[in-house]
């Protein structure tokens, strides 16, 4: 007979969990935030970095892809021209429900130090965002920093999206 | 961002500037007789070119010469004095000071290593003609230029904006652009992606990235997490009390005045 067979009733364990929905919804949700490959500037470097093998966004869960179909998180990493803002609000309203926005950098934060007439003054003038990332740019380390409060948001809400009412603009 | 402080009375109360200096200007010399430049300039003439003026600025041959020429002076240059190169052509805008935009040529000579840079003024609302079949970079070059400074260039192939959106209002390089833009750039992509009605709805631009609003609870996330999304934080947590006035306020630009920049500039 085999050996590993565990009998449930002496050993006192059960092979059942309990759980709430809420719970283990939104650690579904949380362990696989797939960003979308975006970036506008040189917060992108930083980025990439965070995705590569030194880094390694992966152990988070966090890969990239390159549709915004397949796409929970957009990452806004640098500077957002208005000639091209209307093409990020597109691939945000793409992006399948429910979705998040990190806002990576000063840029894209409140415009930074490009207090002109091209530059969208805070993306938040065109998407809701969910994590403000301070930085310029900010390191990989921040980056995954922000996406773990990312995380810790989600765990805190409700799995009905509908309810936190955060896909709401403004 | 610190709030703007005219400039005009600089002078009447300098404070940290010798108000007397005076900013050094380029020394202008004369061609040298039988140089390399001195054969480029009469080679020019020859083909009945009138050159206004000529002059070595910073080593390099500068010829001033009438915008109708400006054609047949490059042509010149290229095939006769071998300036097989232009590298840079662009417009500087002196419409305050004279009325006129300067718009300049910089070429190459790529054997002699040796540059010269043809300028020539035009009027505010003279076009000037295209350059493009003598130099192939000039397509892009005349078209940032069009861009930029609302120079209209008379046969261009593809004479559109190439940096600014297609549906932009005004020409940014010019000086009486205003920095932040005219009321059209402040609410491009607002007006584009959402309509004009949601102007309001929005609100102006926030052009000062260290304010902090703390009663915003959806721009800015409270650390602790105690006030839900949107929610007056004031009615959650008691001990939040006003911030003194003046301590965070915003220079913004009164969009509901009368007179719009746009039509102040005209």
């Amino acid at each position: 007979m085999a050996q590993h067979q565990v009998n449930y009733t002496s050993s006192g364990g059960l092979p059942v969990v309990l759980t709430t929905v809420d719970h283990i919804i939104n650690w579904g949700r949380s362990n696989s935030l797939w960003p979308l490959t975006y970036g506008l500037a040189c917060c992108a470097i930083e980025m990439m970095a965070s995705g590569a093998s030194r880094y390694d966004f992966d152990r988070m869960g966090v890969i990239f892809r390159a549709s915004p179909r397949q796409a929970d998180v957009m990452i806004l990493a640098g500077t957002l021209t208005k000639k091209h803002a209307e093409f990020t609000r597109r691939l945000y309203d793409q992006m399948a429900e429910p979705k998040w926005v990190i806002s990576m950098g000063s840029c894209a934060n409140t415009g930074g130090m490009f207090n002109t007439y091209s530059i969208v003054q805070g993306v938040d003038r065109i998407v809701p965002v969910d994590i403000y990332l301070p930085g310029c740019a900010p390191r990989p380390e921040t980056l995954q920093y922000a996406v773990m409060m990312l995380q810790k948001k989600i765990r805190r809400q409700s799995a009905n999206m509908k309810k936190n009412k955060l896909q709401r603009l403004i | 961002m610190r709030r703007y402080t005219p400039k005009d009375n600089v002078q009447a109360k300098a404070k940290y500037t010798d108000r007397f200096w005076v900013a050094p200007e380029t020394k202008k010399e004369p061609v040298g007789e039988g140089s390399f430049y001195d054969k480029v300039v009469k080679t020019l003439q020859e083909d009945g070119v009138e050159v206004l003026k000529s002059y070595i600025e910073l080593g390099m041959l500068v010829v001033e010469i009438l915008p109708e020429q400006n054609v047949a002076a490059l042509k010149n240059l290229k095939e006769k004095s071998c300036f097989k190169m232009c590298t840079e052509l662009s417009a500087v805008d002196y419409l305050a000071q004279d009325g006129e935009f300067e718009i300049f040529y910089l070429l190459l000579n790529l054997d002699e290593a040796k540059r010269v840079r043809v300028q020539t003024r035009i009027k505010e609302n003279q076009a000037i003609e295209s350059v493009e079949k003598v130099f192939k970079m000039a397509n892009f070059a005349e078209r940032e230029m069009y861009d930029m400074f609302g120079i209209y260039v008379n046969n261009h192939s593809n004479l559109k904006r190439i940096l600014m959106p297609d549906d932009w209002v005004g020409h940014p390089l010019r000086k009486t652009y205003p920095l932040h833009g005219d009321e059209h750039a402040q609410w491009y992509e607002v007006d584009k992606i959402f309509g004009k009605e949601y102007r309001d709805i929005i609100g102006p631009e926030n052009r000062d990235p260290a304010r902090i609003d703390r009663y915003d609870t959806k721009r800015f996330a409270r650390v602790g997490h105690e006030v839900p999304f949107g929610a007056d934080p004031s009615l959650v947590d008691s001990t939040i009390r006003p911030i003194e006035d003046g301590y965070s306020k915003t220079f913004l630009t009164d969009y509901t005045k009368e007179s719009k920049q746009l039509e102040n500039r005209k």
